[in-house]
């Protein structure tokens, strides 16, 4: 706090000073602790989680995880190729159905409507983000696995997936839009572009970077998930063979399944599949976090 | 695709061909918007007539039974227990992530901390949501539960008298139970806590910080009496949206909460289960009614965290419109 040079009457010198004894101040620190040991308290579980994961994680990582098949209960070695393959190509299936679906839904948000509608809409795609991971499981198996169109099967899998990455993509791509310029709308009118081709031609490709940035996350997202997976997708200890009517592998649920056995080599892969998960999650973020802090 | 040069020579209509084009794009974007409505009635429809037939076997009952013997002949299904380990569990997260959340959202949106450091802390946070849930899991059978187990066994030699430190039944302390799902429930809150309560606090106007500063409030004064409930129903929607994520959360949960289905226990040590963790855990080997009973839990749970996310976003649509 700066004094004047010249005080008013009636005021003692340096009365602007804060006084470090006053009970004010003494509340004013206090609190400021009090907020510094919150950060820290957030932090800690963070702390402690990646450094567990590092050290159980890497010690038990090697190559032939990368493309061997899980072990059974007390047999050696083993390792979680077919749960990669299994992820990669559920992750597929739901971006599959998720991308498109979700660019066009935000390209409508953003460029065709308002008012209303535009709310409602976004109002319905919070909501649905806020649906609990399980209930899009329960959903898919009474659509397409209890029903037999699909069976537990890596199509189903995806399909679960696409409802959780759904609502990711249409808010990001959203937000995306809303921010390219409304300068280049504008100039893609003027020059005689109709609607399609203002939209595909000037704005989505302005929007690319950070479109793709929700993709990439919802992404990440995805591939951690486990619940929609466990009784759409199961689990299967052999490679996998087609997409529909076989159960399939997957990095989230063999962890599940292998964190919960007895066999201490089947833990020590689960916590390798762990580490791998998260390494994904993590190199996406940081991916994400530099493609938008360099276009701003 | 036509050239300027090519639209001048047809005049200044355009072809029937474009302008179809045109509708039909605008159409079908459309379509795709309104399938986001549709795909979460058609979740809430999916799961109430796949219920169907346990909601007439076993009526508003089911709400209040406590017991959960799936096997024949004697069918009893209930789920009291799960619906009381959900809101215990998720009220357990939320008492220790609501004071740190917001405690840690001041520190990130006040200027203690020179900027630079905020944003690694706002990058940090977020990965604390990134995580997938299965890894807390995972971390919690290995590392919290056995933690838990000696925090608890003091606790019980001190504090035994009271109910919620009693030892449970099984008599062990120290496994899977209501206090570790709490706990780990609490951890996966806090940055959704963090994340929304800092933007509601950044959010408000510059110059009631400045009117409160030019009165002469210190920091704490002016965020307690100004700052924070001008930001305070954002804060609010904050809770809810976590309370609504804590309801939900399945395998974490379903990981460390022991999954007993038949007992209310007072202890905050014994086994105990949510309605995400009964579907999770018996969803595999249901068949018949009991898929349709756990339906019928999974439209309940629909229900509730359906009323806290709607509650969540009127709160945040009333504060932009203001």
């Amino acid at each position: 706090m700066t004094s004047f040079s010249e005080q008013p009457k009636g005021f003692t010198s340096g009365s602007l000073n804060r006084s470090s004894s006053s009970s004010r101040t003494l509340f004013n620190n206090f609190m400021n602790g009090v907020i510094f040991v919150c950060g820290a308290l957030a932090l800690l579980p963070l702390l402690l989680v990646l450094s567990y994961l590092l050290i159980k994680g890497f010690s038990s990582l090697s190559l032939e995880l990368f493309y061997e098949l899980p072990p059974a209960p007390l047999d050696e070695g083993g390792g979680f190729g077919n749960a990669i393959v299994g992820t990669a190509i559920m992750v597929g299936v739901g971006a599959l159905i998720s991308v498109p679906i979700g660019v066009a839904a935000a390209v409508y948000l953003t460029e065709f409507s308002k008012g209303q509608t535009a709310r409602s809409i976004r109002f319905a795609t919070n909501v649905l983000s806020g649906v609990p991971s399980i209930i899009a499981g329960v959903v898919t198996y009474g659509i397409l696995v209890g029903t037999k169109v699909t069976g537990y099967s890596a199509i189903a899998g995806g399909v679960a997936l696409s409802i959780l990455m759904l609502p990711i993509i249409v808010r990001t791509t959203d937000e995306a839009l809303q921010l390219v310029s409304n300068d280049l709308r504008q100039a893609a009118v003027g020059v005689g572009a109709t609607n399609y081709q203002t939209v595909l031609l000037v704005v989505l490709p302005a929007a690319l970077p950070s479109i793709i940035t929700g993709i990439t996350l919802s992404i990440a997202r995805a591939a951690g998930e486990t619940a929609p997976l466990i009784f759409t997708a199961l689990f299967s200890f052999f490679w996998l063979n087609k997409l529909t009517d076989e159960p399939v592998a997957s990095l989230s649920v063999l962890v599940y399944n292998f964190a919960t056995s007895f066999d201490p080599n089947q833990q020590s892969v689960a916590w390798a599949g762990s580490l791998i998960l998260v390494l994904m999650v993590l190199i996406a973020s940081i991916v994400a976090r530099f493609a938008t802090r360099s276009k701003s | 695709m036509s050239t300027p040069a090519q639209s001048r020579q047809a005049g200044k209509n355009r072809s029937q061909a474009d302008r179809t084009l045109d509708r039909s794009f605008i159409w079908i974007t459309r379509i795709f918007a309104f399938s986001i409505a549709a795909v979460l009635v058609w979740i809430g429809f999916q799961v109430a007539v796949q219920g169907l037939p346990a909601l007439e076997k076993f009526g508003l009952g089911f709400l209040f039974t406590s017991t959960w013997s799936p096997n024949p002949p004697n069918v009893e299904l209930g789920i009291l227990p799960s619906i009381y380990g959900t809101l215990a569990s998720s009220f357990i997260g939320l008492l220790i992530a609501v004071p740190i959340g917001i405690g840690t959202a001041v520190l990130l949106s006040e200027n203690i901390l020179p900027l630079s450091v905020r944003t690694i802390l706002v990058f940090l946070v977020e990965l604390l949501a990134a995580i997938p849930s299965v890894v807390y899991g995972l971390w919690g059978i290995f590392v919290l539960t056995p933690f838990l187990g000696t925090v608890g066994t003091w606790l019980n030699k001190f504090l035994g008298w009271i109910p919620l430190f009693s030892r449970p039944e099984s008599g062990a302390i120290g496994g899977p139970g209501l206090l570790p799902a709490g706990i780990i429930l609490a951890i996966m809150t806090l940055p959704i806590i963090t994340a929304i309560s800092r933007d509601a606090l950044t959010s408000v106007p510059k110059n009631l910080r400045e009117a409160a500063y030019g009165l002469g409030c210190t920091r704490w004064e002016t965020l307690l009496k100004v700052i924070i409930p001008a930001a305070f129903s954002g804060i609010v929607s904050a809770v809810m949206l976590a309370l609504g994520r804590a309801m939900g959360e399945t395998m974490a949960v379903t990981m460390l909460i022991g999954n007993s289905t038949n007992k209310i226990s007072a202890s905050l040590f014994a086994p105990s289960n949510t309605i995400a963790s009964l579907i999770a855990s018996q969803f595999a080997e249901a068949g018949g009614l009991q898929i349709s009973a756990l339906m019928y839990a999974a439209f309940v749970l629909f229900i509730l965290t359906l009323i806290v996310n709607i509650m969540a976003e009127l709160i945040v649509l009333r504060v932009k419109r203001l």
